[in-house]
């Protein structure tokens, strides 16, 4: 990935004044956060918020501090990584249209920078930094969410459109997203990574109908999607037909960028969410009156140690992708490392709690943390499995042989796979 | 390892390397194991001459370092150590010499700190107690006034390089506060006996201080006044373990990992065994984690920032815990052979354990880091 370094004329302005003329902009037009969250970054919780998302960045835009990196003529500012970083300095602890980062701009739209023709990147990326469309990924499906390659989703070729057919799902805010990157079979004669293709899909047409799924903490932010005949415009293939594995695979090396904070794109750094649980750990336990308790002492130690920890090993894996020290596939270190943190902090964070993370007042914050614990393994599911984590460091960082599969030379159709898709009751 | 050297740092690094290669080679470290001493003294003396002694020091008390930033370049030969289970009083002799080169008196300094500094004499820094944690608060030997000299009193253990050191760094406590005594080690009323090691070539002894006199002017710094300095040396010595530990494991997993290549059940290479890949990804996890948190801590120190004294204690709780563990599951990859004498795993896990387990275990710092939170 290449960043267009050059703005119009040169660099019009040094870093120094950019942060300085940032700073300036951020205290005058943005929210301060008030101790919310600053991952999640809502300054109010009942706001609408992808409307919200949508008319803050379009704010950021105006005032020219969208799509830093991103190149001029698609809507950018041609800069380098240095000054998104200094924009994300400035505006840690005040809201930002979060929804946008991830995967819009880290992920979806330097994919299609990757790949997209020309008119497809005048088209899309303008509009995505714009804050016009957010985006949504349509790659996981329920007969697999692991083994991407092996997708059942088929695009049929009808003239001049593309006819989609299939579900896919693990989609955060598939409703609320105006474009999905979706990829689909297109061929079913060749071997499973030789018959795929990603789509570009507007997400809002007959055809597609979308479910959210409620999740064990009562949130409903995933969706799952049904496609009955859904024209997509030939003109709206990411790539060459049947070269989609390798859009893909430049789209999953994009995430593990994202993952592991070494993108350039980057609204905010990744590790924010965590010093907030290792606060809220520590803070915890006072409340309790634990820090006289050693035993409690250990717990809150090792949330610290746990959180800091992880932050070096970001840094330190980003420096190394950078550097070529470590190929691309190490940004599957952070997301192991991620997982893993997330699982003890939530059951350290039960475990300072006691009973009343299992039976609260209304105004007792520690029974969110009971909640908590029961989707615990989410961050060792979402976005990987850490088992198939655990595959790609062990065989594309330290060279281990890959896995046996009986899904290679054969026609995909040929191919043993999961049980029909079940529709929704109509 | 930094990622971040200056081409002096990589010279430095790499003459160190060179320099244990060729004189201490694992089967010299097994044959020092049989020497009371642990390590040849001669030897010492052409490792300060690569800097192994100065780099803590101020170029004015006749030190320096390479890169501006001594305790990064001393890091880097402590990774070194570790990588090849050196012998010689590093931890120890730099503490002392970083100590003597800020606090102490002109006279104190340049009586003691040229033939440390030529590695002809070595030191040993006096601050473990039995039964007592390596804090301010677990000092017990005490030091009392008696006209114009200091009398000290009590027990330090385990003192490493303690049975071999010219010069005694005595962190005691007293009327006044904590203080440090720099005393010969031939002075009259020590017990210096050796203990038994798990490491083979690192020495500790028990030193027992009965009645010893000193004058005034073996004070090291300021009467009462050496908290700050007590915490400035524990700082060093965590980021010299944890990278003498990360330099030990790195290497530990680098042959294990060859070995899983190398070695067949089944007809199959070890490394092609899901079960065994996973284990080793995981192990990929912890290592990079360990030397990125003693890189973080190093800088930190190195800086002087305000959250050095939390960050190296994390360090320390993260790699002193993980690391043994780490090691352990590559021995369990190596099966029998791994339990052998014969095999060099189990220098490197004494090595890692004997750093673990002194300069406060990862229960003390975890319990210090959940202290430090709270203020």
């Amino acid at each position: 990935m290449t960043v267009t370094t050059a703005a119009p004329g040169g660099l019009a302005e040094d870093l120094d004044a950019f942060q300085a003329r940032a700073k300036e902009w951020v205290a005058a037009n943005l929210e301060p956060l008030n101790g919310a969250d600053p991952y999640l970054g809502h300054a109010t919780d009942d706001a609408d918020h992808v409307v919200r998302a949508k008319a803050i960045q379009r704010r950021i835009f105006d005032a020219g501090f969208a799509g830093l990196c991103y190149p001029v003529e698609y809507g950018g500012r041609g800069l380098p990584a240095e000054y998104q970083d200094a924009f994300i300095d400035v505006t840690y602890g005040y809201e930002l249209p979060r929804l946008f980062n991830t995967p819009t701009f880290t992920i979806i739209l330097p994919t299609i920078l990757d790949f997209g023709t020309e008119e497809q990147k005048k088209r899309f990326i303008p509009a995505a930094l714009k804050g016009e469309e957010l985006w949504v990924q349509f790659l996981s499906e329920p007969t697999g969410g692991s083994d991407l390659a092996g997708a059942l989703t088929r695009a049929d070729r009808r003239s001049d459109v593309f006819v989609l057919n299939g579900s896919k799902i693990w989609s955060t805010y598939a409703w609320k997203s105006d474009y999905a990157l979706c990829v689909a079979r297109t061929d079913w004669d060749v071997p499973k990574h030789e018959g795929l293709s990603v789509l570009m899909v507007k997400v809002h047409q007959p055809g597609i109908t979308i479910t959210q799924i409620k999740h064990v903490d009562g949130t409903d932010d995933f969706c799952q999607e049904f496609f009955d005949d859904v024209p997509v415009p030939a003109d709206q293939v990411l790539g060459k037909v049947n070269d989609g594995w390798n859009v893909a695979s430049r789209l999953l090396l994009h995430e593990r960028e994202a993952m592991s904070g070494s993108s350039p794109y980057a609204m905010a750094p990744r590790t924010a969410a965590h010093e907030n649980d290792q606060v809220s750990a520590a803070a915890l336990a006072q409340d309790s009156g634990g820090a006289t308790d050693p035993l409690v002492r250990q717990l809150i130690g090792e949330a610290r140690v746990l959180t800091r920890v992880h932050t070096a090993l970001v840094g330190r894996i980003a420096t190394s992708i950078r550097t070529g020290r470590l190929p691309a596939a190490a940004g599957s270190i952070p997301r192991l490392s991620n997982g893993m943190m997330r699982v003890r902090l939530a059951s350290i964070a039960l475990e300072l709690a006691g009973d009343r993370a299992v039976a609260w007042n209304d105004d007792d914050p520690t029974g969110d943390l009971g909640v908590a614990y029961l989707g615990r393994q989410g961050p060792c599911i979402g976005g990987g499995t850490t088992e198939i984590t655990r595959n790609i460091i062990s065989e594309r960082v330290l060279g281990m042989p890959r896995e046996p599969a009986e899904d290679r030379n054969r026609p995909f159709r040929d191919v043993r796979t999961n049980a029909a898709v079940p529709r929704p009751k109509s | 390892m930094d990622l971040d050297l200056t081409p002096d740092q990589e010279l430095l690094r790499d003459t160190t390397r060179k320099f244990l290669h060729a004189t201490v080679p694992l089967t010299v470290v097994r044959a020092l194991a049989e020497n009371s001493a642990g390590f040849d003294r001669e030897w010492w003396q052409r490792g300060a001459e690569l800097g192994w002694t100065s780099l803590l020091v101020d170029e004015r008390r006749g030190g320096g370092s390479v890169s501006g930033a001594g305790l990064r370049d001393l890091a880097l030969i402590a990774e070194e150590m570790g990588a090849m289970v050196s012998p010689g009083p590093l931890i120890a002799t730099n503490v002392v010499v970083q100590t003597l080169s800020r606090d102490a008196s002109e006279e104190l300094a340049s009586h003691v700190l040229p033939s440390l500094l030529s590695g002809e004499s070595v030191a040993a820094w006096c601050v473990a107690e039995p039964g007592q944690s390596v804090t301010p608060d677990g000092m017990t030997l005490r030091a009392r006034r008696d006209g114009a000299e200091f009398v000290l009193d009590g027990v330090k253990r385990p003192v490493d390089t303690g049975g071999q050191a010219d010069w005694l760094l005595v962190t005691a406590t007293g009327p006044d506060g904590l203080s440090q005594f720099l005393v010969p080690s031939s002075a009259p009323g020590l017990r210096i006996t050796p203990l038994h090691g798990l490491d083979l070539v690192r020495r500790h002894a028990e030193i027992g201080f009965d009645g010893v006199r000193v004058p005034s002017s073996s004070v090291v710094g300021v009467l009462g006044g050496a908290s700050l300095s007590f915490e400035a040396q524990l700082q060093t010595a965590l980021v010299l373990q944890c990278a003498e530990i990360v330099g030990a494991t790195d290497r530990v997993f680098d042959f294990t990992v060859q070995y899983a290549f190398d070695r067949s059940s089944f007809g199959r290479a070890l490394a092609s065994y899901q079960a065994l890949k996973h284990r080793f990804a995981d192990m990929k996890l912890w290592l990079e984690s360990a030397h990125a948190i003693t890189v973080d801590a190093t800088r930190q120190v190195q800086d002087g920032t305000p959250d050095a004294g939390e960050v190296v204690r994390i360090a320390k709780a993260y790699v002193a815990e993980r690391c043994p563990e780490l090691i352990q599951d590559c021995i369990q990859m190596h099966g029998g052979i791994g339990v052998t004498w014969e095999h060099d795993l189990h220098l490197y896990l004494r090595r890692v354990v004997l750093h673990r387990q002194t300069y406060g275990d990862p229960i003390q710092h975890r319990d210090q880091v959940a202290i430090l939170a709270g203020r």
